[in-house]
């Protein structure tokens, strides 16, 4: 087999494992936020389908697909079904550029195990990610009905004014590790002194809660809300056209989770175990995103919703302000104090305990 | 009413118009929320005239769960519309029968023995615990705090276990009748209660935890529904929405009726008067209804034995036992099922009703059917504010002054 061809075929083999990965995961998602919360309300949650409920998504799923898929009467016929798509793409999309592990080597053939690898990653990120809001905003509105173009309308603000903050803090990350290559980022994070977590905590707050906000997720779900808007942008959607707006919130909360680990956890990189073989490597990412799954699930079925007007506030007065202060005084410490900078590897031998 | 603030014209307010050029605001949009939607706790039916996010108008519509109990009370007659009264607040059935009772009491002149009265305020108070946690529970899954609807009804659902014990209902119990209960709390039932009086008030500080200082149910409360002792009388509103607003007014202090005056008990009232204030006051008040259900325990512990319902053969079914061996108390029987009769003359008895004042309006002509029945339901008076404290407000604050006004479209429409 020619190198080419090799290259083609292993990266084919990369794209449907991770594709695959992706869709289970966010299968076992909504059977965990159902277990979850069951298990924070005294319930006991879905546990008829398989083992302890194992096989509820494929239930889910099968019916979704068997149920009727009705188009209401004055929506837009072709924005209608064209929606859904546009909500579960953008997240798929950016699973491509995170560096899942490290290099893997199987049958004698080495690879990064990430579909690929661009140095422009960051940047790819969040410009495919800008455009999930498309599907939110084009479902609402081709709904025809008075509490999609709301739901929708609140989104589309929502996610707009938030993307500033998410934007601003990954690029304090950014100015600290120069590159935009995410899995530079991971290699610079070998050791625990490494995580950015470490140089910008402020930055990973406003990440964490502009990631809901970005995910539409509580407390932040004003697109869904459902006391006021009943269901929001998806009131009029059934079936697999729905199923795809579940799946894409959450292939958008992995790809957040991911993100989060990747740029301030040290992604894959395992702590006190620089040199670890790439299945723990693996394993340890999957770990750490299980972990901010987890926050995601426990922060919904935990605190109430906020109302959009301060939401907004919260944006645009709060976050905004402390993300450019942060970006700013990252800056200048990069810039204008680099014996500063040169300190940093001493501090984090001082976090290693001098390895 | 004079004041311009609380004119209020059905489909319609009184600003100018806007004009539906004008690129900023264009025309206001009509949104139809209910008869089936999920903030209006049943079948309320709200017609919201919406400029981009902020409520122009709301026009309550209400009436989708009227079933004529009144007029079903005066063909039925005196007895017989105790089960319908489960169903007017069917989330705090014994309060409503007790309400009920306590009028058609007063009619009749007569006087519940010490042990009835203790058990219907065991009763009554189980009852608002159990509509204050409805309250709780419904009004934060509607602000987006879905566990603690689960808290809620978690702790409700042992005074079901109570209740089903008790009467074998747990819900629609009718064990109320005129002249005391139909039977008497036993061993087993004093025990359930009184674990769950030990058990509940750390619940309901596990609750206050998750939410009292919590910033975002604070903001969400703080503010929003603000309403005046002035306003409260203006709008007839009465309970813990009245409370909230700082007139610590309350039936079993101002009126004590089943021997309330005998309780210690403390009245809570809030400060500023929104839905804040009110969350509080309805916290405070289970937690009062507590003590209270304990010193009504205790008082039961020393009286055991004793009568439950009044003796008196005009009013009250014989036992069973002595239906079936006695002549006399056949003919009683017979009397009271098929042709019971209240004195001639008019009543009126309310009851602090975990809404508010729940009171009921009887005319007895002196046959077996009343004249006229009147229900005063406080619900009815909670949803008349909500026009004037959701106006210019954001949408989203809509479900927080319904959660905050709190009633039950059974009691509102009947």
């Amino acid at each position: 087999m020619s190198p080419q061809v090799l290259e083609i075929v292993v990266w084919v083999i990369k794209v449907h494992v991770i594709f695959v990965a992706m869709t289970a995961v966010a299968a076992l998602t909504t059977l965990a936020e159902r277990k979850v919360s069951a298990w924070m309300q005294y319930r006991h949650g879905p546990n008829r389908v398989g083992p302890q409920g194992i096989l509820q998504p494929l239930a889910d799923g099968v019916k979704f697909i068997f149920k009727e898929s009705l188009v209401p009467d004055g929506a837009n016929k072709w924005m209608f079904r064209i929606a859904p798509a546009l909500a579960a793409m953008p997240a798929m999309l950016t699973v491509a550029v995170i560096p899942f592990g490290p290099d893997v080597t199987l049958f004698g053939v080495t690879t990064p195990f990430s579909i690929t690898d661009l140095d422009v990653g960051v940047m790819y990120i969040l410009a495919i990610g800008g455009l999930s809001v498309y599907g939110v905003i084009v479902g609402g509105w081709a709904s025809n009905s008075k509490y999609s173009l709301l739901g929708s309308l609140r989104a589309s603000a929502q996610m707009v004014s938030y993307e500033l903050s998410l934007i601003l803090a990954i690029l304090a990350v950014v100015a600290v590790s120069g590159t935009l290559d995410l899995r530079e980022v991971v290699m610079q994070q070998k050791t625990l002194g490494q995580w950015n977590i470490f140089y910008q905590p402020v930055a990973f707050v406003l990440f964490l809660i502009a990631a809901f906000a970005e995910t539409n997720r509580h407390p932040f779900d004003f697109a869904e809300c459902e006391p006021e808007l009943v269901s929001g942008f998806h009131t009029e959607y059934s079936a697999m056209r729905f199923a795809l707006f579940a799946l894409g919130e959450y292939c958008a909360m992995i790809v957040m989770s991911s993100l989060a680990v990747t740029l301030w956890f040290g992604g894959f990189s395992v702590p006190f175990m620089p040199e670890a073989h790439w299945a723990i490597g693996i394993a340890a990412f999957c770990a750490k995103v299980t972990f901010f799954l987890f926050l995601f699930l426990w922060v919904r079925w935990t605190l109430p919703r906020f109302r959009f007007d301060q939401l907004m506030n919260l944006g645009w007065k709060v976050m905004l302000p402390i993300a450019l202060v942060n970006l700013f005084l990252t800056g200048a410490v990069i810039s204008y104090a680099p014996q500063l900078k040169a300190l940093w590897p001493q501090v984090a031998a001082v976090w290693n305990g001098g390895r | 009413m004079t004041s311009h603030v609380f004119e209020y014209t059905r489909g319609g307010n009184n600003e100018p118009v806007p004009d539906s050029d004008d690129p900023v605001h264009g025309k206001p949009m009509l949104v139809n929320m209910g008869p089936q939607h999920p903030a209006t706790h049943g079948v309320l039916r709200l017609v919201v005239e919406l400029d981009g996010e902020t409520m122009h108008s709301i026009d309550p519509d209400v009436g989708y769960l009227h079933r004529g109990k009144e007029k079903t009370c005066e063909s039925l007659g005196w007895h017989k519309f105790f089960p319908h009264t489960d169903r007017l607040d069917y989330v705090q059935p014994l309060m409503n029968n007790c309400g009920y009772a306590l009028a058609c009491e007063k009619l009749a002149g007569i006087t519940v023995p010490q042990r009835g009265q203790d058990v219907r305020v065991l009763l009554m108070e189980l009852s608002r615990v159990m509509a204050h946690l409805i309250y709780i529970g419904t009004t934060s899954i509607d602000l987006g705090a879905v566990t603690i609807f689960f808290y809620a009804f978690r702790m409700r659902e042992e005074i079901y276990t109570i209740l089903d014990a008790y009467s074998g209902h747990r819900m629609n119990n009718t064990y109320v009748r005129i002249g005391g209960v139909y039977a008497d709390v036993d061993d087993t039932v004093e025990a359930l209660i009184e674990k769950f009086l030990a058990e509940t008030p750390a619940r309901i500080d596990e609750i206050e935890k998750l939410l009292s200082a919590n910033r975002i149910w604070y903001d969400r409360n703080r503010g929003v529904g603000v309403l005046s002792v002035a306003d409260c009388k203006r709008w007839s509103l009465s309970g813990p929405n009245m409370r909230g607003s700082g007139l610590a007014f309350d039936l079993r202090k101002a009126q004590p009726y089943s021997g309330y005056e005998t309780y210690d008990f403390d009245i809570p009232v809030g400060t500023v008067g929104d839905a804040y204030d009110r969350y509080l006051v309805r916290m405070e008040e289970m937690r009062q209804s507590i003590r209270i259900c304990r010193q009504a325990i205790e008082r039961l512990k020393k009286t055991k034995g004793e009568d439950v319902l009044v003796e008196d053969r005009r009013y009250v079914l014989p036992p069973k036992g002595a239906v079936m061996s006695s002549m006399e108390e056949l003919i009683a029987q017979f009397k009271i099922v098929s042709d019971l009769r209240l004195p001639k003359g008019e009543a009126y008895h309310a009851v602090e009703s975990s809404k508010g004042e729940l009171g009921f309006y009887l005319v007895s002509d002196g046959t077996s059917r009343p004249v006229r029945c009147h229900i005063r339901a406080p619900g009815l008076m909670n949803v008349q504010a909500i026009p004037v404290l959701a106006k210019g407000r954001l949408l989203s604050d809509m479900v927080a002054i319904i959660g905050g006004l709190d009633f039950v479209m059974g009691e509102v429409d009947r």
